[in-house]
């Protein structure tokens, strides 16, 4: 991998930290007039999502790290591992749970999601924003009451559980924004 | 296809050909810039204007010029030409004058930027300190100002001496307020670390925050002398506002010996941190041999006084076009 010294620290540039893939959120380049430049650096580890600043003295490098963002197919979960397929290559890849967190509560087999891959092997996985999922269980809907705003919880088809209105029944399709967790409308199946 | 701009968001590139700065901003620079040029001219001080390029630049291990092949460097600082003219008999100037550094871009530095650099004959350190003060409530309005020597800072910051403490003190406190990503620094790294990362932002909270008597390793173009515990200290001020460095100035190096001494020991350590040889600039010491007048001389950031008055929160929101930065392109 190319290396970067801190003048090229952009917002969204990936590099190795100690050892763990990061990428750069916020750089501010920090100088005495006629002193030595430090450059102090935000940066959010890509394993744990733990945000940290670092102070380097300008100048200084990192190596970039082998990340890259590949729109998958989602194939199906052996109890163990998640596989994935890269659509075009048709190779595939498995993740851990770890790896997938709480993205496993959105994917449904065949659909289309973004893995981040790190050296080559699945670091995290994103659903899209917006998925349509079955309701499992929830208590039974309040016919035409559409006005109260009232919500209760809805188990989904992926093990997910939201709130929606009143008025939705078991069995019915929701969209659903995986960013929020909320619910968006019903989706007429 | 959208462009990061110098404020941090992103801008259309159908937008990108407007002002960085909102106009406002830009009448605002302009008044400043007037009643800068007024005072000057009640009080007598000349403005001149030296050339922004030449044949050789200043020695500063941190201060990277940037070279034009065929013509020279752009200079960092019209210093040394200004001491040409008053070795020459100039009596008092001043210059606003366009300087150009290599590597330094962020929120409140920009490769190119005004410096309003100026020189009082006669002045002692105080006086010209005074002086300061009153440039910059031209533009900030009526502030106190307080004066406080470099080593009583740390003192109350930092709980050490900074002139007679040992490295390893200076790296424990840099590492007990900072993450950092290397621990190998020379001592004037660390002072200027835990100066601008950790005291820097402290200072000049309403009032006009002069910082005096700076180690002497740090004296550049200022002579030494002794503090009133009989330290050696360089003959410096700074001037801090709302945490930003505004101002630097010296009792001014007048002994042509000193200055070569000084010279040398620049390329030594330029040599030592693998950065690029320069070309010192004889002329300038050839004025200094000819004899430099007793005198006092600040230079102070313009760009930065101007965003302080507006209260902006970066030298973009003050520059008619500044250069972006922060993003990654698109296409990289």
């Amino acid at each position: 991998m190319a290396s970067y010294s801190t003048n090229e620290f952009k917002s969204g540039l990936k590099v190795m930290l100690d050892g763990e893939p990061c990428t750069i959120l916020e750089n501010e380049f920090v100088k005495p007039g006629k002193g030595q430049a430090f450059n102090r650096v935000k940066l959010r580890n890509l394993k744990t999502n733990r945000v940290s600043e670092k102070t380097f003295k300008s100048g200084d490098s990192l190596e970039g790290a082998d990340i890259v963002d590949r729109e998958m197919q989602y194939l199906y979960n052996d109890g163990e591992f998640f596989h994935f397929m890269e659509p075009d290559s048709f190779e595939q890849h498995q993740a851990s749970s770890t790896t997938v967190g709480d993205a496993a509560l959105w994917l449904r087999e065949q659909d289309m999601c973004m893995v981040m891959l790190f050296n080559g092997a699945p670091l995290a996985v994103t659903p899209p924003n917006f998925v349509d999922l079955e309701i499992v269980e929830t208590e039974p809907g309040v016919r035409g009451d559409t006005a109260t705003g009232g919500t209760k919880p809805a188990r989904l088809s992926t093990g997910a559980v939201a709130k929606v209105p009143l008025f939705v029944n078991q069995g019915e399709i929701i969209r659903c924004d995986t960013r929020t967790g909320e619910y968006v409308s019903r989706v007429k199946g | 296809m959208r462009q990061a701009t110098a404020r941090g968001s992103t801008v259309t590139a159908a937008q990108r050909w407007r002002p960085t700065a909102p106009l406002a901003n830009l009448r605002r620079r302009a008044q400043i810039v007037g009643a800068i040029r007024a005072y000057f001219a009640a009080q007598g001080v000349l403005e001149v204007e030296t050339p922004q390029i030449g044949s050789a630049t200043v020695s500063d291990p941190h201060l990277n010029s940037l070279y034009v092949a065929g013509y020279g460097y752009l200079q960092t600082s019209p210093e040394y030409a200004m001491k040409r003219l008053l070795a020459a008999g100039s009596g008092s100037i001043y210059q606003l004058a366009r300087v150009f550094r290599a590597d330094e871009h962020g929120r409140r530095h920009q490769p190119e930027f005004t410096l309003l650099e100026w020189y009082r004959l006669g002045y002692s350190l105080e006086r010209l300190i005074d002086e300061v003060g009153s440039i910059a409530r031209l533009a900030l309005g009526d502030l106190p100002s307080e004066r406080q020597r470099y080593r009583d800072l740390f003192q109350r910051y930092l709980g050490l001496d900074p002139l007679r403490c040992e490295l390893g003190a200076l790296r424990s406190a840099a590492a007990e307020h900072l993450d950092l990503a290397f621990d190998d620094a020379d001592r004037d790294t660390w002072l200027e670390l835990l100066m601008s990362a950790v005291i820097e932002p402290q200072l000049g909270r309403n009032v006009l925050s002069f910082v005096v008597d700076y180690p002497p390793s740090q004296a550049a173009l200022a002579r030494l002398r002794r503090d009133a515990d009989g330290e050696l200290v360089a003959a410096r001020f700074e001037l801090y506002f709302a945490g930003v460095e505004l101002a630097n100035g010296y009792h001014e190096l007048a002994d042509a010996d000193e200055q070569r001494t000084r010279f040398a020991a620049d390329l030594q350590t330029r040599a030592a941190l693998g950065l690029p040889a320069v070309a010192l600039d004889s002329d300038f010491l050839a004025a200094l041999s000819a004899g430099l007048p007793d005198c006092s001389g600040v230079a102070l950031g313009l760009d930065r006084l101007i965003m302080l008055a507006v209260g902006a929160h970066s030298l973009a929101e003050v520059m008619a076009f500044a250069v972006p930065w922060g993003e990654l392109d698109e296409s990289a």
